[in-house]
């Protein structure tokens, strides 16, 4: 701003100056570009292969937000509709009813409703599930493999490092592509 | 399950699918119903609009020009200070600290060595958008738009000095936090700069317990030595300070010519105002040349000793990715060395992949901490050196200035000088006298 001392020294600085200003801005132009051409040409967003998750339990509790953004998701297309399910009672359940001592589920999340005999529809109350994956685990185990987790989007912030990809000990959550938001059982797209 | 993986497995081996692996598909036929029932479809809520990401690069934009100008024309501290907090409410709690352009050192620097990895452009305009700022205005960025500089501006209420050597020491972190940044991102071992980020958890009113504390241990910190973040820390600081350095325009105490009468000298809470230096002697410049050729031999002899340290400590170093960690897990368990396994191991076995491929895939990436970490430590070697240098070689300034480095240009200092009372009150008179006219 002030030209305080206008002699010869300083005008030699600001030359320096300007010469460093005008490398640093080609520098910084050139590194955005660079990191466009040399990085992926995709948008990307986190999702779980559900082929891949062991249901540690990890996603109900490291997601950096208060409610993780992690869900269960039910592919119906693929679902035995059995009337003792895996994924609803646990292994030592007392009867099979929808009493909440005979819940696997934490948080009561799961809605059994008679379909026909002698198939019942599982559905997933979003709203109450906290991701934890002990359903899915009890699905893949003893049924069809229905119940499975997923990042859901409508809460996900896309954080920059996912926090529940780095405690994921599969590995099972990778940036994927944001057309394509979604690793559905039964769906797999080719690879 | 992992269907993918166990298909090219047995591919490969020809031997077929393991049963279990089969079954778990299709333990149960699928019903046909009798009744009307149709099964629900998956709802599949699309990722949030990119509209956000743009609204956040024009919002940064003008509040990069609004602070330049209270900065370099209007001059009002209060003003600053006041542009501060909205950058704290949008940038800090609306928008949750994320994105912020201290982390996007991390996805520009992944970026050019993924290939995979897409780097949205605002994530482009963070990073640069401040450091071109800075290359014509000083770091107008930290005065009044950077919401982790305006969360600590705000607790700081009774400002200590940290003794200079204290603060000669602990102003080398920053400089390693940038380069173990750049490397841990580089090689992608996570992103360390966010792991790190005190202050994000308050954003988010939630977070890990040792986050958290973290973040408070800053706060206190903050109570009573200004920016300790800042200062000690931010690796984005590193960079503004060196666009800073070069400014086409600064922050000044003052726009008019100093008197020297010493008024603003205690002001900065961030010992960022630099004392007139007397200019050097014939004598002093001679003996000031020779010491200047010994200080860059030490400075080269500090960056070759630093090859040499990140050399030696890189396989340790290595051990904080993921990968290589899993992998010396798997071996050490193979031949005995530990008892039992943990999680990932137990997952790694589980899902067929090779052993062999893991190893091969863990040596790359210790090939790449290797060349890193040595090229970190030279850099910190040269780092040390140069600032050894600067020491020595202060540029001798005549008045009292601001340091172009280290100024947040938070204008703290503009109310001590009594010439910028004068001058606010011959601005004040001219108001009045406009005013007065019509
Ligand atoms: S952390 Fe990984 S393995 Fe564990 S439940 Fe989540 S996706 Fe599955
Ligand atoms: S068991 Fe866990 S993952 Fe499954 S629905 Fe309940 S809360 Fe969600
Ligand atoms: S990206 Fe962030 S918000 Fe989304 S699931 Fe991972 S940790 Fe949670
Ligand atoms: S030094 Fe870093 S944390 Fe502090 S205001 Fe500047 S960019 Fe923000």
């Amino acid at each position: 701003m002030s030209q305080k001392n206008p002699d010869k020294p300083i005008s030699r600085r600001d030359f320096i100056n300007t010469g460093v200003r005008i490398v640093g801005s080609v520098c910084l132009g050139g590194l955005g570009a660079a990191a466009i051409v040399k990085g992926g040409k995709r948008e990307m967003v986190w999702q779980i292969d559900p082929h891949v998750c062991v249901q540690c339990g990890n996603c109900a509790t490291t997601c950096v937000l208060n409610q993780s953004a992690v869900k269960c998701v039910h592919a119906h297309e693929i679902c035995g509709y059995c009337k003792l399910c895996g994924g609803y009672f646990p292994p030592d359940a007392e009867s099979l009813n929808t009493g909440a001592e005979n819940q696997l589920c934490p948080t009561g999340a799961i809605n059994r409703t008679f379909v026909e005999d002698p198939y019942f529809e599982y559905s997933i109350d979003e709203a109450l599930c906290i991701g934890c994956g002990k359903c899915v685990k009890g699905c893949s185990a003893f049924g069809n493999g229905s119940l499975f987790l997923q990042i859901r989007h409508d809460i996900c912030v896309n954080c920059n490092e996912c926090a529940i990809s780095r405690s994921c000990p599969s590995g099972a959550i990778t940036r994927q592509p944001s057309e394509q938001p979604y690793l559905i059982k039964g769906q797999e797209r080719p690879a | 399950m992992r269907v993918g993986l166990h298909r090219i497995v047995s591919l490969i081996l020809g031997i077929p699918l393991a049963m279990n692996q089969l079954m778990a598909q299709d333990r149960f036929p699928r019903p046909d119903f009798e009744s009307e029932y149709s099964k629900p479809p998956i709802n599949t809520p699309p990722p949030q609009s990119t509209f956000y990401e743009y609204l956040d690069v024009l919002i940064l934009f003008l509040a990069l020009s609004l602070a330049s100008y209270l900065v370099l024309k209007k001059r009002s501290r209060n003003q600053i200070f006041l542009l501060s907090l909205f950058s704290l409410a949008y940038f800090g709690f609306w928008r949750e600290g994320c994105i912020c352009p201290i982390g996007s050192i991390q996805n520009t620097t992944l970026a050019l060595f993924d290939a995979g990895y897409f780097i949205p452009l605002s994530a482009i305009a963070f990073f640069i958008l401040p450091l071109i700022f800075a290359l014509f205005f000083g770091r107008t960025f930290c005065a009044a738009v950077c919401p982790m500089g305006a969360a600590q501006e705000l607790v700081l209420i009774k400002p200590h000095k940290v003794h200079p050597k204290v603060a000669a020491v602990l102003g080398l972190l920053p400089y390693a936090f940038l380069g173990a940044g750049v490397l841990f991102a580089a090689t992608g071992a996570g992103f360390i700069i966010c792991r790190l980020d005190p202050f994000v958890a308050f954003f988010r009113f939630g977070g890990e317990f040792k986050m958290i504390l973290f973040g408070l241990l800053f706060l206190l910190v903050g109570l009573f030595y200004g920016r300790p973040y800042c200062r000690f820390l931010c690796p984005y600081g590193v960079l503004l300070g060196w666009a800073s350095k070069f400014s086409k325009w600064h922050h000044s105490i003052t726009p008019d010519q100093c008197t020297q009468c010493k008024l603003c000298e205690e002001s900065c809470p961030f010992d960022a105002i630099d004392k007139p230096e007397p200019i050097l002697s014939a004598d002093e410049q001679k003996q000031a040349g020779s010491r200047l050729g010994k200080l860059i031999i030490s400075t080269l002899v500090l960056a070759i000793v630093g090859g040499g340290i990140g050399y030696l400590v890189s396989m340790p170093m290595s051990k904080m990715h993921p990968t290589i960690l899993l992998a010396e897990r798997v071996m050490a368990e193979k031949n005995g060395l530990v008892e039992g396994t943990t999680l990932a191991s137990r997952t790694f076995h589980e899902s067929g992949k090779l052993t062999s491929d893991l190893l091969t895939e863990a040596q790359d990436l210790r090939a790449k901490f290797r060349t890193g970490t040595v090229l970190l430590f030279i850099f910190m070697g040269l780092v040390i050196g140069l600032k050894g240098i600067g020491v020595f070689f202060k540029r001798t300034n005549l008045d009292y200035e601001s340091n172009r480095t280290d100024c947040f240009s938070c204008g703290r200092c503009f109310p001590y000088c009594p010439d910028e009372h004068e001058r606010q009150k011959v601005l004040d008179q001219q108001k009045d006298l406009y005013e007065s006219i019509g």
